[in-house]
């Protein structure tokens, strides 16, 4: 299937967003569980 | 039906394409009533819980909305409000939409469930089913009263927030709970008096178009009337104080005159009471969350000068 310059260009973006909100998610249950095993 | 990218891939969406599915305006007002539940529950949260919290809130918030637009998407194509949205105009696939939204969903409940509480997740839960399966899904197309019913899914943040720092629910949360569900169907039905006819294009019952505009004025005024001493009650039972009641009292009162001035509207072309009492219902709803939130963080500052 063709994809254009644009089309990619959206694309990686996109990819780039998942890649942040799924490192975010990572981030907050790291931090969550430090704040649950504080005594 | 409109025949543009309700199936298949697209390749040519932006990260704001995304982002518009999920009603970020939407989002914003339920963001603030849910993190007004946090604050004025009694007991304590730590911080990065009550974040946790109302990142999960505001996420499923979203999530019913791109929902929402998903399975409307013929509907939003033909009215004029809506036609611009991102599965209309042909940018986003609808079976994408529905992923993306069903995702989050799944994601937001989960994730309340395991680092927040399950009273909370469970209600978070409930409120994005009844806005999807109950409001978009069986009654939009079906009945006028689908925004009264469906106007529970917006009113249920505060009682969210409250659980998620109680575990728990009490008359007080649902107090709040009861106030924004009585405000819809006037903040609603002032919009759709002067969007009847799109509508009516559409097929949607809403009450203008099947019942007339007057019984729809009518209804707004009989809902504004008892509005607007539920809104005092907060003062009553203890949850806010002298400003929440001065501002309720205040901004009630500026609802209940454009409510007869929409009940008394001749200009039923342009409905200018109609639009003026939109706004204001806007107005009502900030100003007593914001009132209440107000009044709970001043009482903490002057709490921690004393101590």
């Amino acid at each position: 299937m063709f994809v254009s310059d644009t089309q990619d260009k959206e694309r990686r973006r996109r990819n780039i967003a998942i890649a942040l909100a799924l490192g975010a998610l990572v981030v907050l249950f790291y931090l969550m569980t430090m704040v649950r095993v504080q005594p | 039906m409109t025949t543009v990218a309700l199936t298949g891939e697209s390749h040519s969406a932006t990260v704001g394409d995304y982002f518009a599915l999920l009603k970020p305006r939407v989002m914003s007002l339920v963001i603030f009533t849910g993190l007004t539940g946090i604050v004025v529950a009694p007991g304590e949260i730590h911080p990065l819980t009550g974040f946790t919290a109302l990142l999960c809130i505001a996420i499923a918030a979203g999530a019913s909305g791109a929902l929402n637009m998903a399975y409307e998407a013929d509907i939003d194509a033909l009215m004029s409000r809506t036609a611009n949205r991102p599965i209309p105009s042909g940018h986003i696939a609808r079976g994408e939409a529905l992923g993306f939204g069903w995702t989050l969903a799944v994601g937001a409940v989960t994730v309340m469930g395991l680092l927040v509480n399950l009273v909370a997740a469970t209600l978070l839960a409930f409120t994005i089913f009844v806005y999807v399966g109950v409001y978009t899904l069986w009654l939009k197309r079906r009945t006028p009263q689908n925004i009264v019913i469906g106007g529970l899914a917006g009113a249920l943040p505060p009682a969210i927030g409250w659980a998620s720092v109680t575990g728990s629910l009490t008359l007080a949360p649902l107090l709040l709970v009861a106030i924004i569900f009585l405000w819809t169907p006037p903040h609603f039905w002032a919009l759709a008096l002067w969007r009847s006819s799109d509508y009516a294009r559409a097929g949607v019952p809403m009450l203008p178009v099947v019942s007339g505009k007057a019984s729809t004025r009518r209804q707004i005024l009989a809902y504004t009337a008892i509005l607007i001493p539920a809104g005092l009650l907060p003062a009553a039972i203890g949850l806010a104080g002298p400003l929440y009641l001065a501002v309720s009292g205040a901004i009630g009162l500026w609802f209940i005159i454009e409510a007869v001035a929409v009940a008394l509207e001749r200009d039923e072309t342009r409905e200018p009471a109609a639009h003026r009492l939109f706004r204001v219902s806007l107005i009502y709803m900030f100003a007593l969350f914001a009132a209440l939130l107000a009044e709970r963080l001043l009482h903490i500052a002057a709490f921690a000068s004393w101590t």
